[in-house]
């Protein structure tokens, strides 16, 4: 066999290890399943009926939260991921694995491949919980398919980053970090209510963080409205974010391991 | 042990390695001979870990060369991974997949195929008396249980050589014997077993040749045997009732080491009737209360003593103490007098 047809043998491998994980300790999926639904549950259930009353342009508040809940799905997932790299990592099976003749990178692709599954299977998910509850979005398939893409490149480079960072941390209390980084980032964002409400440095914080041009994106494409230059921007971000911790994790998984 | 007829399985010359000023090996020489058992024998703290992980790729050394299997550990080291197995001192074994999955696991990695990759699961399951719990997740397992799919787990690819780091620690009586006994099948099978250990009893029990190191040094090389002559005699313990008993027996006993806190003083003797009499009368001449008393024939422990001048796994613990070590005992290591460290060589010869 050739090296690419084992690169490709050994990350199949080493995927179906992570899903059948997931499979038997669903736990961890569906935490990161139910905190985006009973966001979306309270924002729209309790506070939409307020935000609705101050919010100009808009129709149905359901229809503006639905991207920035699936943000915070994206963000979540991946903090699943960061903590089963660093398992790996802490555990001394990752030792086994340097020390076979494998593809030396299959155990981070795996988890990237798994990862992604876990990630779009509780997407597609919240998307139908939000259509029960009333979300209306566009159906035009070309927008479908670009918002999709969109998201796929945040899963990826949210993925990325948690796995430098699951790889990065000697312990699991390590990538609580990024954890508290995705669940707060979406609420200084355009997730829940408009930037432009907010106040002073607060508000151009939420204006140039990264969550927010994605999210405006994603609403864009979903909503039928003009995505104009903040698509450009989401994707540099994506791009950008996910080359960062493509790169910061190879250095991290490539670094020799501690004495 | 000297001659064998087959080229050398792992062989280094001048390992080193050194995490930031803390040199961890200082030049070690090894040469471990196909389908022998080889143990390397030290304290915590000594190098030996630092060794596996070289020698099976986790990490390069700074310094030196060395050959696993036939192959260059710097220039092949995918052909090195090819040809072993490690099991390390922490279980390297997936807890959320079953026994069963876990063994799957290597044999996928191994690029077996399905059908070869169930039989040798199968087949490792029996022999590692995993059957029963083939099917519960590793979580589960006791600590032996764990050990013993660990080193199945290694044995999938069917490794020519295998490292074990502390195979034992941490087991019960008998989850240690039965991994002694899967130990001695695996080299009858033809394959080279590198292991490291603390325990004296079980270098003495698996090992064709052993290599004592210490502050990473290799401080003596040889069989149980061979090492054990280095001491040509034994030692009387002698445990007393007060400081003021041990301080005036240390002042008539030549050669003798005393601990202090255990109010010990070792004396070296071979425990005869003739040489016991002596020594008691000579207690009994500066009238020192002794609490107890008891003969210790040579063992590894007194060659470590020895050759290291502190006893195995804990420091010394008298700072006033000289070793118990006799004089004659070091220059008949081979290795032992080029690469024993100062300070020993020092306490050996200041008496």
């Amino acid at each position: 066999m050739s090296a690419l047809t084992h690169a490709v043998t050994d990350s199949t491998t080493m995927l179906r290890r992570s899903l059948r994980h997931t499979l038997r300790y669903p736990a961890s999926m569906v935490t990161s399943l139910l905190v985006p639904v009973l966001l979306l549950l309270l924002f729209v259930g309790v506070f939409g009926g307020a935000i609705n009353a101050g919010m100009t342009n808009s129709g149905d508040y359901i229809n503006y939260i639905v991207p920035g809940i699936l943000l915070v799905t994206v963000g979540y997932g991946s903090s699943t991921t960061a903590l089963a790299v660093n398992k790996d990592m802490t555990e001394g099976i990752i030792d086994r694995f340097r020390t076979m003749a494998i593809t030396r990178g299959s155990v981070l692709s795996g988890h990237v491949l798994a990862a992604t599954i876990r990630t779009m299977a509780s997407l597609t998910l919240v998307v139908g919980v939000a259509l029960l509850m009333g979300f209306r979005p566009t159906t035009d398939p070309v927008r479908w398919v670009a918002a999709i893409g969109v998201v796929l490149l945040l899963v990826l480079a949210l993925t990325w980053l948690a796995v430098a960072i699951g790889l990065a941390s000697p312990t699991a209390e390590g990538t609580t970090g990024f954890l508290l980084l995705v669940q707060m980032l979406p609420f200084i964002s355009s997730a829940f209510v408009a930037p432009e409400t907010m106040s002073g440095s607060v508000r151009w914080f939420a204006h140039n963080q990264p969550f927010t041009p994605i999210i405006d994106t994603l609403r864009g494409l979903l909503m039928d409205t003009p995505v104009g230059d903040r698509g450009l921007v989401a994707v540099a971000w994506s791009a950008g974010l996910a080359l960062l911790g493509y790169l910061w994790a190879r250095t991290a998984f490539n670094r020799p391991p501690r004495p | 042990m000297a001659t064998t007829p087959f080229p050398s399985a792992i062989t280094a010359t001048g390992l080193s390695k050194s995490f930031g000023d803390h040199v961890v090996l200082d030049g070690i020489d090894l040469d471990v001979p196909r389908a022998t058992v080889f143990a390397l024998l030290g304290p915590n703290g000594s190098g030996k870990t630092t060794t596996v992980r070289i020698l099976s790729t986790l990490i390069r050394a700074d310094g030196g060369q060395a050959t696993v299997a036939g192959h260059d550990l710097d220039r092949e080291a995918a052909a090195v991974r090819g040809a072993i197995g490690v099991t390390g001192q922490f279980s390297a074994v997936d807890g959320l997949l079953t026994g069963e999955e876990n063994l799957q696991l290597m044999a996928d990695l191994q690029h077996l195929g399905r059908a070869e990759g169930r039989r040798r699961t199968a087949d490792l399951l029996e022999r590692f008396d995993l059957l029963d719990a083939a099917k519960k997740t590793a979580a589960t397992y006791s600590g032996g249980m764990r050990r013993r799919l660990d080193l199945a787990m290694t044995l999938v690819g069917d490794p020519s050589v295998i490292f074990l780091d502390e195979p034992t620690t941490g087991l019960d009586p008998r989850s240690r014997r039965t991994m002694w006994q899967i130990i001695r099948r695996l080299v009858a099978g033809g394959v080279t077993v590198f292991l490291t250990t603390q325990y004296l009893e079980e270098a003495d029990a698996l090992a064709d040749r052993i290599a004592v190191i210490d502050h990473g040094k290799v401080v003596a090389t040889g069989t149980a045997d061979e090492l054990k002559r280095q001491i040509p005699g034994g030692h009387i313990r002698v445990r007393f009732a007060d400081a003021a008993g041990l301080d005036a027996a240390a002042r008539v006993f030549d050669g003798s080491s005393r601990d202090d806190e255990a109010l010990t003083l070792r004396v070296p003797g071979d425990g005869g009737v003739r040489s016991m009499r002596a020594l008691l009368d000579r207690l009994d001449a500066v009238e020192a209360e002794v609490a107890d008393l008891s003969v210790h024939t040579p063992d590894l422990d007194d060659v470590f003593f020895a050759l290291t001048g502190t006893p195995t796994g804990t420091p010394t613990g008298s700072p006033t103490g000289t070793p118990a070590g006799n004089p004659k005992a070091n220059p008949t290591g081979a290795r032992a007098g080029a690469d024993t460290t100062e300070p020993t060589t020092e306490k050996e010869t200041a008496r």
